[in-house]
């Protein structure tokens, strides 16, 4: 039942929703915008082209990247496994696939921790190879991959599952190896789950903040990221630096929203 | 299929299974493993000292406390949100709908800096809301503003769909036999959407049991008052004092591995109630 809202009770109801999504959404977003300016436009630049900021930004990119690889391949990997096939324990495969969503973000920086950090039965090994984990990138990446874990296989196994596999056993008969099934049977249909799990994996990874300051150690220049060196800028009191560069990490996350919805779209338009 | 054993006609069983457990085993039993590990180091009395501490006592109270509030506060807005945009068609519909995932978008440091400089006593809403005697920044009210926030698209996604997907004859139906539209959404709308409602807020309140950066700014993590468990795990670490984090995180593993529990067990009724299961 779509319908013109009629009547005033219609009209209360959208206007107490759009004051609640300003209220909410719109008025931190242009907080950051406005705060970022606050203190003049060469503020702003300057603290935007800080030699230390640009090497956050360049580290959060490369994490962004190397996270959002590993987690899209185990997605598609894992998706295959647990739609294609049946096999004992695969809900139980599932269950665990899904942990991460429900750690705290802090409690997945401890584990990591207590993996590779000082008491962990792997550090005299570390140690002797001369391998940094903890408070260096390696564990900032681990970090990240954890938190978003689940993202595309979640996104993408339901996809899989609704399809069935009776065009890929088809593709088999006829004599197609893996790789030609995989890339034209099954991943046409794949397309916009993926795009759109990469969307929302690329916004968390980019984002991550609790983990990543458990495992960091903060060294500047090294091993922050964007949302970390916002938190240092901010704990400071350099107030108007901190909301320069928060505000790169804002236009990030609208450009993100704004793909996803484009994402949403271009697949509804398929579907029809 | 009448017996279980049936060859297996797609290839890359072996290959794909294989790859998975393993990456799911370095990337998250393992570490997993090192918690428990871990606790396991600690004796009984010592977990127990641990996780009693009143200070520690007082910020579980704080985290849960707020995480109900705000899941509330996104149930009801989150039921009027998903109601509005699926139900009616306005200018600008589009727009708020595309807005709803932007707390899943930004991340949560910025949340938390820009939602302190909104609601501290200098700030847009901050100061008016003060001067009528509302403290929000530095409160548990800000705790909560915050998690509401982060909270704020679960209710409205879980919902969305099967209100899309409710044929309204029945609601057609009541309103033509007499019944009252406050009725019709009590008694006919609100038992069809309650368990994706259920599942929203669950989700909600996990989130939000387990969030860090968009709080630690606004709350001011005063003890015994503003400071959430998170963030004492993150004090005891910066301490060195791993065994007192680990104590601290693993009983709020088991409150988030609960809900996450009773979300599924909500999801697979459900399932099963309409036939799919």
């Amino acid at each position: 039942m779509r319908r013109k809202p009629e009547g005033l009770w219609a009209w209360i109801l959208i206007l107490i929703s759009a004051a609640f999504l300003v209220l909410m959404l719109i008025a931190p977003l242009a907080v950051v915008l406005t705060e970022s300016l606050r203190e003049g436009l060469k503020v702003f630049r300057a603290a935007i082209s800080d030699f230390y900021a640009v090497r956050a930004l360049y580290l959060t990119l490369e994490v962004t990247l190397v996270t959002v690889i590993l987690n899209t391949l185990f997605g598609v990997v894992a998706a295959w496994a647990l739609t294609r096939f049946n096999f004992r324990g695969k809900r139980l495969l599932i269950t665990i696939i899904d942990i991460p969503f429900a750690v705290s973000p802090v409690i997945a920086g401890l584990i990591f921790i207590l993996t590779f950090g000082r008491m962990s039965a792997l550090n005299p090994w570390l140690q002797a190879n001369d391998i940094k984990v903890v408070f260096a990138i390696p564990g900032i990446v681990l970090a990240t991959v954890f938190v978003t874990f689940p993202f595309v296989a979640r996104e993408i196994i339901p996809v899989l599952e609704a399809r069935g596999t009776e065009e890929e056993e088809a593709a088999v008969l006829m004599g197609a190896g893996l790789f030609t099934i995989f890339w034209r049977v099954t991943f046409p249909h794949l397309r916009w789950a993926l795009l759109y799990s990469v969307i929302l994996c690329t916004a968390r990874a980019m984002g991550e903040f609790g983990a990543v300051s458990v495992v960091s150690g903060r060294l500047r220049g090294k091993t922050l990221t964007l949302p970390l060196h916002v938190e240092i800028l901010y704990d400071e009191y350099h107030f108007g630096p901190a909301f320069a560069v928060a505000s790169l990490l804002v236009m990030a996350a609208v450009v993100i929203l704004a793909a996803r919805n484009l994402v949403e779209w271009l697949a509804k338009k398929e579907r029809r | 299929m009448a017996s279980g054993i049936r060859k297996r006609v797609v290839p890359g069983f072996g290959l794909s299974l294989g790859l998975t457990l393993a990456y799911t085993g370095v990337m998250v039993l393992i570490p997993m493993a090192s918690l428990v590990f871990q606790s396991s180091s600690l004796g009984w009395s010592e977990f127990w000292a641990a996780v009693t501490d009143p200070r520690i006592l007082a910020s579980y109270r704080v985290s849960f406390v707020c995480s109900f509030v705000a899941a509330c506060i996104n149930a009801v807005f989150g039921l009027l949100l998903a109601w509005v945009l699926v139900r009616y068609r306005f200018p600008g519909r589009r727009i708020l709908d595309g807005l709803i995932e932007l707390p899943f978008a930004l991340p949560t440091a910025v949340a938390g800096i820009s939602l302190t400089a909104l609601y501290s006593n200098k700030g847009f809403l901050g100061k008016p809301l003060e001067d009528i005697g509302i403290k929000v920044a530095y409160t548990q009210v800000g705790i909560i503003i915050a998690l509401t926030f982060i909270g704020l698209p679960f209710i409205v996604r879980a919902v969305q769909p099967v209100l899309e997907e409710m044929d309204s004859c029945y609601e057609e139906a009541a309103l033509i036999l007499g019944a009252s539209r406050t009725r019709v959404f009590f008694t006919v709308i609100l038992p069809e959407i309650l368990p994706a409602a259920l599942t929203g807020f669950g989700l909600a309140f996990g989130r939000g049991l387990g969030e860090y950066g968009s709080v630690i700014f606004i709350a001011g993590n005063m003890p015994y008052k503003t400071e959430i468990a998170p963030l004492l795990i993150m004090t005891k670490l910066e301490q060195f004092n791993y065994d007192e984090a680990t104590a601290v995180a693993l009983v709020m593993l088991v409150a988030s591995f609960a809900v996450m529990f009773l979300v599924n067990c909500v999801q697979s009724r459900k399932l099963r109630y309409l036939g799919h299961d």
